[in-house]
């Protein structure tokens, strides 16, 4: 798919950033905050595939990788939701409607949403995790009736720390969705599920035999979901997720988001399983 | 004259195409001795070339000796490699401005130097060429990498001796120079003349050399600068088998030998700045103290940093063996499968240029050489 | 005590078991209701029964001075809550508290013991089938143990 940047007049260098403009800053959490961002030099538009990434830059602070979580049929706005934890992403935090911010992208892999038509569909997030698959799941959403069962399973840390979540109770009021919500642990006002999110898999209404996973958290989180989803008698061929290491590029050049012979920022950050499962289970690589 | 013919070329000749090329606006960078090693700097005549040097190389040692002969060429690969000019060691990659309603990025970039390489040795054609591959002929292209390597003329350099720490005839990376350069050159020294068999590698080379005083090869004279070149593939410090080596290291992540090896590596990064492949760059975002005017650089970066792999919560490869074996098993075996192609040429300079003396060959079969044991172990025991 | 013997049979933490063993355990069973906010067990009671919780949510829940109740799991429909009537001295090890209105079947811990006591072969079936509970149980507390959304997760 040619990128935003290929239009560009910047002669194709593809480590110049776009201008894009802050429409609106939310706060979601204590922690995490999400961005809506429209460009700033005349395109009226960001295509990508939900699972795709930018490069985020605020000025003079530096540039991170950040996952888009908007839906991709609103090409119009830019959104990505991100927790502040460092230099780059505190400063991202402070930045008022009209600023501006640099955006280099889309990169990387996509969810299979088309790939997968015919079959059930479960979603396992964990945390930040639902960021990157919120686009798949508007994707699914958008063409409903091409797809079985759709089944979303979301764990947070505490119930102050589920993300989205008006939109969670809106999706789970929804007849054709099976939303579950657990959390790693609660106050006693919580009258929710109390538990990993991997404690939902057993039970999830899916036909292990037609399924596709799609699978975005911590990587511990998403080793234990393989496993129960294995269990359940999900093939390793449908299984994907996505994956995390250090970038500077995203361009294939920097060499720092190695993960075996594969590059994250280009072939991921989202991986059939069975192509990495090898790798998965190895330390340090 | 045309491509692959072979013509005879004097040392005066040499300093001829010197002065050609200068005159051509090229700059000429090529090996010249400084601080007791052979480096790549600017050169101006023939006698800047490192005239009657040799060197010794072996795991850890480097040294420089006197030669018998006035040979220009009679050395092999110093710590530096053409990468340093291609891909820039540090490279700002744009400029910013904050202006009244955001910033803008200034178009600032300057146009490339002309550069003639002397003295390109095969294992640097290719890895020129490895390199070539990363930055020209994936999804993305590097614009300051293509311009500059748009404007390069290489004198390239069969080389007459192999190194002590050698091996780009196991790696099918030379001694002899087969393709990449716009000529290359062979001397020939013998007790009463000293001499070069040009090839021409390109029009380009072509129309350079019939600027030059030149006579056309003679049969003998080819002869015997292709028997140099046999000599040279035969003289090898060290062996590499590469048979299976991807498939080798790829099933070998646990092999006690990288603990081994951990103990010994300093994680000095030394074999990722001197090797002629390596390619890992970090790229900086800073402002001025006003914070007015921001700029993004790029510096060379190495995998044996615990920054390299940080994210959020830590090091990915915290220990000194899990980042030695991933920059070992990337050179050998995942580079094959992310460009087709081993990462490694067989110049040897990781294992010179180790404080510590490590050998990859020695690595490599090491491991090897444990696998067949193994297995001769489970043949006996089944029978 | 007829009506609860099909039900407990279907259930999937008993399946398998031969008739003469469910017909023991059937012995020891009631039917049970809890309105949303009662308590099933307190912490440091005689643990004198175990639930298989027919529907509705119990929350298992320690409470800390500082913190007040924090909810350690959830446990729903179809799942075992207490194993330790098995285990002495037989007490309870946190509260239970139903969630929402729960149903469930209560097994008499002391009345089974001795069942299990006199007929080695039962005990070995339902000890089977709790350490699978308690396994997978304590790999979900790992999990948590790991905090893996936290800060510097």
């Amino acid at each position: 798919m040619a990128t935003m940047l290929e239009r560009q007049n910047h002669s194709a260098d593809p480590m110049m950033p776009a201008p894009f403009r802050v429409q609106r800053l939310r706060q979601d959490t204590y922690d995490t905050f999400t961005l809506e961002l429209q460009p700033a030099n005349g395109l009226s538009e960001f295509a990508f595939a939900a699972g795709q990434f930018n490069m985020l830059y605020v000025f003079g602070a530096g540039e991170v990788p950040i996952s888009i979580s908007g839906d991709p049929a609103k090409s119009q706005t830019l959104v990505h939701t991100t927790r502040a934890v460092g230099v780059v992403t505190k400063a991202m935090r402070k930045l008022q409607r009209g600023e501006m911010l640099g955006v280099r992208g889309p990169f990387g892999t996509h969810w299979p949403v088309a790939e997968a038509l015919g079959s059930d569909i479960v979603i396992v997030a964990g945390g930040i995790g639902l960021a990157p698959l919120r686009p798949a799941l508007y994707a699914l959403l958008a063409r409903r009736e091409k797809y079985g069962k759709v089944v979303l399973l979301y764990g947070a840390r505490t119930p102050e720390d589920i993300l989205y979540r008006r939109e969670l109770e809106r999706w789970r009021a929804r007849l054709d969705l099976e939303v579950y919500v657990t959390v790693d642990r609660a106050a006693g006002n919580w009258r929710g599920n109390v538990g990993v999110v991997t404690t939902l898999i057993p039970k999830a209404p899916f036909d292990p035999r037609n399924a596709v996973a799609m699978v975005c958290g911590p990587e511990i989180m998403m080793r234990f979901t393989v496993l129960e989803l294995q269990k359940r008698g999900v093939p390793a061929e449908n299984i994907f997720l996505s994956m995390e290491r250090n970038m500077k590029c995203a361009v294939g050049f920097c060499g720092h988001c190695q993960f075996g012979p594969a590059f994250i920022c280009k072939d991921g950050p989202v991986f059939r399983y069975d192509r990495i499962k090898d790798l998965f289970t190895k330390r340090e690589i | 004259m045309r491509i692959n013919d072979k013509i005879k070329l004097t040392r005066e000749s040499i300093q001829a195409l010197f002065h050609l090329l200068s005159n051509n606006d090229y700059r000429l960078i090529g090996p010249t001795v400084r601080d007791s090693a052979i480096v790549y700097d600017e050169l101006r005549e023939v006698t800047d070339l490192p005239v009657g040097w040799t060197d010794e190389q072996n795991p850890g040692v480097y040294r420089l000796k006197k030669r018998q002969d006035e040979a220009l060429f009679g050395y092999t690969v110093g710590p530096h490699s053409w990468k340093k000019f291609l891909h820039l060691p540090l490279l700002r990659l744009w400029k910013a401005k904050r202006r009244k309603n955001g910033w803008e990025i200034l178009d600032d970039r300057e146009p490339p130097a002309k550069l003639a390489f002397i003295g390109v040795r095969a294992c640097e054609l290719h890895a020129i060429a490895i390199q070539d591959k990363i930055f020209l002929e994936g999804r993305y292209i590097d614009p300051v990498y293509r311009s500059q390597r748009e404007n390069i003329f290489i004198v390239a350099v069969n080389c007459g001796q192999a190194g002590g720490t050698c091996f780009c005839a196991d790696m099918n990376a030379g001694p002899q120079a087969a393709s990449g350069f716009d000529l290359a050159l062979t001397e020939v020294i013998e007790p009463e003349r000293h001499y070069f068999i040009a090839e021409i590698g390109s029009a380009r080379g072509a129309e350079v050399l019939s600027q030059l005083p030149h006579e056309m090869a003679q049969e003998n004279e080819k002869k015997i600068a292709e028997n140099i070149v046999a000599n040279t593939a035969a003289q090898m410090g060290r062996r590499l088998t590469t048979s299976g080596i991807k498939d080798l290291l790829y099933r070998n992540t646990e092999h006690p030998r990288w603990d081994e090896v951990a103990s010994r590596c300093l994680n000095c990064a030394n074999c990722t700045m001197v090797c002629p492949t390596c390619f890992c760059t970090t790229v900086e975002d800073v402002t001025d103290l006003t914070g007015e005017q921001a700029e993004r650089w790029r510096k060379w970066d190495s995998c044996f940093t615990m920054d390299f792999s940080y994210i959020h919560g830590g090091s990915v490869r915290p220990s000194a063996k899990a980042r030695y074996r991933q920059w070992l098993t990337h050179k050998l075996a995942s580079w094959i499968d992310q460009f087709d192609a081993s990462g490694c040429v067989g110049c040897g300079r990781c294992i010179t240029w180790c404080p510590v003396g490590i050998d990859i060959t020695e690595e490599v079969r090491v491991i090897r050489d444990s696998e067949v044991a193994t297995n001769a172990e489970a043949l006996k025991i089944e029978n | 005590m007829e009506t609860l013997e099909p039900i407990l049979a279907e259930h999937p933490f008993l399946q398998g078991l031969e008739a003469s063993h469910l017909h023991l355990i059937v012995g020891c069973a009631s039917n049970v209701r809890f309105d949303a906010g009662q308590f099933l067990c307190r912490e440091g009671e005689e643990a004198d029964q175990f639930y298989i919780i027919r529907h509705g949510k119990v929350a298992v829940e320690i409470f800390g001075a500082q913190k007040g109740p924090i909810t350690i799991q959830t446990i729903g429909e179809g799942e075992i809550l207490g194993w330790s009537w098995l285990i002495p001295p037989y007490h309870w090890h946190f509260d239970a508290r139903a969630i929402e209105l729960t149903r469930a079947i209560a097994l008499d811990g002391k009345c089974l013991r001795t069942k299990c006591e006199n007929d080695h072969d039962l005990g070995y079936e339902l000890l089977k089938r709790f350490s699978n509970v308690m396994e997978q149980r304590l790999e979900a507390t790992r999990l948590q143990l790991l905090d893996v959304y936290g800060n510097n997760a």
